[in-house]
C-alpha cells in the first residue's frame, strides 16, 4: 500500500509542472466556491427610511436576486416605511446636514430647516430621478416581489411603531433578529444599510 | 463584426438606468430555451460593466458586445443550467 502511494506521488511529480499545479489548486478553489450555497445567498439590512437611502438596498437586492442569488431584506427601524403601504411614496428627503445633495445653488442649514423645504426637497429629488429615468420605489418594489426577493418586517420595530401586518403591501414577510442572523449566516453577502 | 449573431429575442434597455437593464434582462432570459441568443439594447453605460458581470455570475454566455451611436449591444447565450 505505502509503496503504491509512493509510485503514484513520484508519478504525480514526475508529470506535472507547477504552472499545473497553479492551475488545479485554483480550479478546484473555483469549483468549491460554486458548491458552495452561501455563494449564493445575499441578506441586506434596510434601516433608513428616506427617498435616497431607500434606493441602495433595494437595487442591490434585486440585482443579487438577477445574479440567481436567494435574496433577503430586513426591513428595520426607519427602513419599514420602504413597505409600508401609506409611506412608500411619500418617502422624503433631508436636506438638513447633507451638503453633498446637489441643488441648484447652495442652500445654508438654517434655511433648509424652515417649513416647507424637506416636500420642496423631495419633490426636487423625485423630478431629478424622473428625469433621468430612475426607476421609482415603488418599481423597483415591483421588480424585487416579481424576481424572489424576500422582504421581510421587523417584529420588534413594528410593536415600538405601532405598525400591523396588514400596514404593509403584499408579500411581506415578518421576522426578527435571529431569522435574519439565520439567514445571514448562511451568506457571503451581507450589508447593512 | 457581431452582424452575423441571430438573436432568438431582444430586449430593449435604452434610456433606463442600473438596475433596471439587468432586471429586463434577466426576465427575458427566462423566457428562453439553452443555447438561445438574447440581444440586450441599453444606453446606461453601467451596462458595460454590469452586463458582462451578471453574464459571468449566472453561467450565460456574454457572446460579443458592440456600440452604435450611443446604443450598446449585447449578445448573450443562455446556458444549459440558467
Amino acid at each position: 500500500m505505502r509503496q503504491d502511494a509512493d509510485t503514484a506521488t513520484e508519478r504525480v511529480e514526475g508529470k506535472l509542472t507547477e504552472d499545473d499545479v497553479r492551475r488545479i489548486v485554483r480550479e478546484e478553489v473555483e469549483h468549491a466556491f460554486k458548491r458552495d450555497p452561501a455563494a449564493r445567498r445575499a441578506s441586506i439590512i434596510a434601516s433608513k427610511g428616506t427617498l435616497d437611502w431607500a434606493y441602495p438596498p433595494l437595487i442591490l437586492a434585486t440585482t443579487a436576486a438577477a445574479a440567481g442569488m436567494d435574496t433577503a431584506v430586513f426591513f428595520t427601524f426607519y427602513g419599514l416605511s420602504i413597505i409600508h403601504k401609506d409611506f412608500a411614496k411619500k418617502l422624503k428627503v433631508d436636506p438638513v446636514g447633507n451638503p453633498a445633495m446637489p441643488m441648484p445653488m447652495p442652500i445654508p442649514d438654517i434655511v433648509s430647516s424652515l417649513p416647507g423645504m424637506v416636500p420642496l426637497a423631495s419633490r426636487m429629488m423625485r423630478s431629478r430621478f424622473a428625469t433621468h429615468n430612475v426607476a421609482t420605489i415603488g418599481e423597483l418594489l415591483d421588480a424585487a416581489r416579481d424576481i424572489g426577493v424576500r422582504l421581510i418586517a421587523c417584529r420588534m420595530t413594528m410593536e415600538v411603531f405601532g405598525y400591523d401586518e396588514a400596514d404593509f403591501i403584499d408579500g411581506v414577510e415578518f421576522g426578527g433578529a435571529a431569522a435574519f442572523m439565520s439567514q445571514a449566516r448562511r451568506s457571503h453577502v451581507t450589508m447593512f444599510i | 463584426m457581431q452582424e452575423s449573431i441571430n438573436e432568438d429575442r431582444v430586449v430593449d434597455a435604452r434610456d433606463l438606468l442600473c438596475p433596471m437593464p439587468v432586471l429586463a434582462t434577466t426576465k427575458q432570459m427566462r423566457l428562453l430555451e439553452p443555447g438561445q441568443v438574447l440581444k440586450v439594447l441599453a444606453t446606461d453605460r453601467g451596462a458595460l460593466a454590469d452586463i458582462p458581470a451578471w453574464a459571468e455570475d449566472t453561467g450565460n454566455k456574454l457572446l460579443g458586445s458592440s456600440e452604435d451611436a450611443g446604443v450598446l449591444v449585447f449578445w448573450i447565450r443562455k446556458a444549459s443550467d440558467a
